[in-house]
């Protein structure tokens, strides 16, 4: 019986073995140092702040996997013999293989700060980093102050967790405004707006110079490169970002850049093993996506295609067209095909953007100046409907179409109020149009289906 | 405000003493005059039970209501147990030994309770919800924003499994075990809601009457602090103050007002078979004697079950009666709030869950066949088996300990709603309902879902919200009653409530998962 073995237990080898045995009788060996079981990671921040316990991170039980025969082995995998087909642990024991997936994903940035290993710097990837944080900040008396390095996303949900047990915080933040290398400056301005309404110290403009330690090797302060100004703190979170968990193939032959190289079926340059998820870096970028993606779904996405390559016939991985979300504090966002910040502006590409007067609602159109051709949208504080947004990217509506139809593609909760008339509005007074707003249609919802 | 959530704490805590140290208050002395006004009132014509009491009670005063609620009851038994062996059938007392009890101990009160009903009644109640208010309120400071606030609830020993819910367990059994059983226990708290009742009904308070009470003040109560965590929610408002109404107009004010012009208590909202003793012989027979009034009940009580439950459930699910009408459902989603999250999602609970909701549904209408059977038939006894024990051992086991002990008591420990799960043969039969044949669904939305659990976690009836979630499938499961939580609680806008047709109602949005480039397989694989 041919034998999968799969490095990584997260969301991608995860997928990649549920979507193999449904599929097939294989032998199936998913490996992780990280934990016995599958977690999602995206719920640590949860843990933390005690809206769940771990084992709620746990999307499947414990008999699980033995029910469906797929081997767990806990072991940390230090070479890849790909001539013989053989994995060697870091206790040197040896596993072999038939068919080899690699989906280590991701590890933390760390960008050379002096003091960057030492006790009290953490990230928030791993299990073993939640562990860490609950020891070095488990309440505002041990941990007095917290300093996180980084404007991701996962920055801000570090923030939330510290502002959760009343640690204060500061947070040091390269550009001019929260993320604006990604999101239009009205939405970037918002959200900078909803940290600093959450109590934290948003230091914008703020590099890391080097983080400073006490007599037992433990953080005591980290000095900022701008300034020059020295801050306290008893914990720091970096969070600039991951690159892909590789480091332990570089001998084997396998072919890398930043990530593990692979072609569109996912397989590397070596036949028989393939690498998904994060850690996989596509040799020529799908269209519209970035070569590595470091998103949730991607990886599931990843693990389903492999399993059908492996099981029944070559084929590419094809992840549609791009969406994402988040959420900032109490503001979801949510985001459809692409609208792009000023700084990364397509050419042609012109946006259409409305507020509502509160400040913690928005949307911002992407929009083709020519064509009128919709590019994107992104949401926030109103949920959108996914399949609707993605058929109309495939049919490549126009912004009116889009605008007309956004009752459509409401998707918040029954009886809150919608401002799609005021959104309209806006739209008409700045272009001088006459749009008017399309009622919902359980029709036109659900057309992909019938 | 953390001064104010201290002094509510305080007054919530001295309150509860009070509470405690009242049922230990007052005397106790049961007149010949009311003894043997009782004696005729209620046909009594048991001399061993009659000269028992005379000795041992009668013109007797006594500290505590349960020396003299326990020798009344324990008269009772052994009266009978004579009477029965001397096949002298007439004299057997047939009212239960501590429903007798308690209507004697009511009538025998005397001191500082029954003199101070409505100064005790502010003391307690009053202070009760005052404190109970000042404790919640900050909340809309100390937590912050408007938006999903479940900061340390597991951090927590009361809505954790810690000693505090062990606690509140505790009482909670025990005053549902004192309800049902024992009223006489707690007939001083009765005592303070009898100038409610009187002004409402006329008549003084009966143990159900303070249940109902109760009832709507926890309510109403805890309402308040859903308004609060949810402020920034037009769903959980809406089906709070949705909740609360049928509730205190429905279950409360109406049945009493009724009573008032000498109607039948009868709860309008509560459809059989939750209102399982709907077609006992007594009430049929009560309706009936009724006249116009009576019998329009009979009526619309018939046609709730059979007509308005499944077309609402067609078009809008159960969550229509479970999450926006029921008083079970109105207690497990304002005071049970706070427990949401220990409901157990394992497989297992689904299959004891599906075993044991459609059992009692079965028992409610094999009971209530025999029940219609005898009735019409005019006989007491179908397939050898007496109506009469059936209906009890229903009662006892489903009607108190199931629905009531084990429904709210076990609150802080399996969640709040247990009983709505594993036990309301309304919600098994609207289940089915809601599973095979409904316009309600939570729409999963494509491929948004990042697994994170909040929905399974947060999910009151167990239901594993995540699992279809992940796969991009619709959420059409039987026992769901629509509170919206889990789509509050999603981070990503993943979840949606909502009724539409029943073509696609599943859904799988294979697509937005990365199945695009196998549909033709797929079409062919089948």
């Amino acid at each position: 019986m041919e034998h999968i073995a799969i490095i990584g237990n997260g969301i991608s080898g995860i997928t990649a073995a549920r979507h193999i045995r449904k599929l097939s009788h294989k032998k199936i060996t998913v490996i992780s140092s990280e934990t016995d079981y599958f977690f999602s990671r995206t719920a640590l921040m949860y843990v933390y702040m005690g809206h769940m316990k771990f084992k709620h991170t746990q999307p499947y039980e414990d008999w699980f996997w033995e029910k469906n025969n797929i081997a767990l082995k806990n072991g940390f995998v230090t070479q890849i013999d790909t001539s013989q087909k053989t994995l060697v642990f870091s206790d040197g024991e040896q596993l072999e293989f038939d068919k080899l997936i690699i989906a280590t994903g991701s590890k933390p940035n760390k960008f050379g700060w002096p003091g960057q290993d030492l006790k009290g710097v953490v990230s928030l990837y791993h299990k073993q980093d939640l562990d860490a944080i609950e020891t070095f900040a488990p309440n505002n008396s041990v941990c007095k102050h917290a300093v996180i390095v980084g404007g991701g996303l996962i920055g801000v949900e570090l923030a939330e967790m510290f502002h959760s047990r009343h640690i204060p915080v500061t947070f040091l933040v390269r550009e001019q405004s929260y993320w604006n290398a990604i999101l239009p400056s009205g939405e970037s301005q918002m959200i900078t707006n909803e940290i600093r309404k959450n109590g934290i110290n948003l230091r914008l403009e703020s590099n890391l110079k080097h983080i400073n330690a006490d007599a037992n090797g433990r953080v005591k302060s980290i000095v900022i490169a701008e300034t020059g100004e020295e801050i306290d703190c008893d914990i720091v979170g970096l969070t600039a970002g991951v690159s892909p968990n590789i480091g332990f193939l570089e001998s084997s032959g396998i072919e890398t850049n930043r990530g593990v190289l692979v072609d569109r079926n996912l397989q590397t340059n070596i036949k028989d093993i393939y690498a998904i998820g994060d850690c996989a870096e596509q040799r020529n970028a799908v269209e519209g996506r970035r070569p590595i993606e470091a998103v949730w779904y991607t990886g599931r996405i990843m693990g389903e295609t492999v399993a059908q390559t492996i099981c029944k016939k070559e084929t590419q991985y094809t992840p549609g067209h791009w969406f994402n979300s988040a959420k900032f504090f109490d503001i979801e966002y949510q985001t459809y095909g692409w609208v792009n910040s000023e700084q990364h502006l397509k050419p042609n590409e012109a946006h259409f953007h409305w507020m509502h007067p509160d400040h913690n609602k928005c949307l911002t159109i992407a929009f083709d100046k020519t064509t009128q051709k919709f590019l994107g949208i992104n949401t926030f504080g109103i949920r959108m409907r996914h399949e609707v947004f993605n058929r109309w990217l495939d049919q490549n509506q126009s912004i009116d179409y889009v605008l007309e139809h956004l009752q459509i593609a409401h998707f918040d909760p029954e009886f809150y109020t919608t401002y799609y008339h005021d959104v309209l509005k806006k739209f008409n007074s700045e272009h001088n149009r006459n749009l008017k707003l399309k009622k919902k249609s359980w029709s036109q919802i659900f057309t992909l289906k019938s | 405000m953390k001064t104010l959530r201290t002094l509510g704490l305080g007054l919530i805590l001295a309150v509860s003493g009070l509470f405690i140290s009242l049922l230990f208050m007052g005397q106790y002395t049961l007149s010949s005059a009311t003894f043997e006004n009782f004696i005729t009132q209620n046909n009594i014509t048991s001399s061993v039970f009659i000269k028992d009491l005379e000795q041992s009670v009668v013109d007797k005063e006594f500290s505590t209501p349960f020396y003299l609620a326990n020798t009344i009851a324990e008269a009772v038994e052994s009266a009978n147990t004579y009477h029965k062996a001397n096949k002298e059938w007439a004299q057997v007392i047939w009212t239960k030994p501590h429903s007798l009890a308690y209507q004697m101990v009511k009538s025998s009160g005397t001191g500082i309770v029954v003199q101070n009903k409505r100064r005790l009644w502010f003391l307690s109640f009053g202070l009760g919800i005052l404190g109970a208010l000042l404790f919640m309120l900050p909340a809309l400071n100390l937590k912050g924003p408007p938006g999903i606030k479940n900061n340390h609830i597991f951090h927590s020993s009361a809505t954790n499994r810690g000693w505090i819910a062990w606690l509140v367990f505790t009482f909670l059994i025990l005053f549902y075990l004192v309800l049902y059983f024992r009223p006489s226990y707690m007939v001083n708290w009765i005592y303070l809601v009898d100038p409610i009742s009187e002004s409402l009904s006329g008549n003084p308070a009966s143990q159900w009457f303070l249940y109902g009470f109760l009832y709507c003040v926890i309510m109403t109560v805890m309402a308040v602090r859903m308004y609060i965590k949810y402020r920034h929610n037009k769903y959980q408002t809406l089906r709070t103050t949705s909740v609360l109404f049928f509730q205190i107009v429905f279950a409360f004010l109406i049945p009493e007002i009724l009573v008032r012009f000498e109607k039948p208590w009868y709860d309008f909202k509560n459809a059989f078979p939750l209102d399982y003793d709907f077609f006992f012989r007594w009430n049929l027979n009560e309706l009936l004697d009724s006249g116009g009034f009576g019998l329009f009940i009979l009526v619309w009580g018939i046609a709730l079950t059979l007509v308005i439950v499944p077309v609402m459930v067609y078009f809008f699910g159960k969550r229509w009666y479970c999450s926006w009408v029921c008083g079970c459902g109105g207690l497990a989603e304002t005071l049970g709030d706070p427990y949401r999250q220990l409901s157990s999602k394992s497989l297992l609970s689904w299959k004891v869950e599906r075993w044991l909701v459609h059992g009692v549904l079965v028992f409610a209408l094999l009971m209530t066949g025999l029940t219609l059977y005898g009735y019409f038939a005019g006989t007491y006894e179908v397939l050898g088996i007496k109506v009469q024990t059936l209906q009890d051992v229903y009662g006892f086991l489903i009607g108190s300990i199931f629905a009531g002990v084990i429904g709210t008591g076990f609150y802080p420990i399996f969640g709040n709603r247990v009983w709505c799960r594993f036990g309301c043969p309304l919600a098994a039969y609207m289940g089915v309902i809601q599973r095979f044949k409904s316009r309600f669904r939570i729409t999963t939305n494509g491929g948004q879902c990042i697994s994170c659990g909040n929905c399974s976690t947060y999910c009151e009836q167990g239901i594993d919200v995540r699992a279809y979630a992940q796969k991009g499938e619709n959420i059409v499961r039987a026992s769901c009653v629509g509170c919206g939580v889990c789509s509050a609680v999603c981070p990503r806008g993943v979840l949606k409530l909502e009724n539409g047709p029943e073509e696609g109602r599943i859904g799988s949005s294979n697509i937005l998962l990365g199945n695009e480039m196998n549909l033709m397989d797929q079409l062919q694989d089948k």
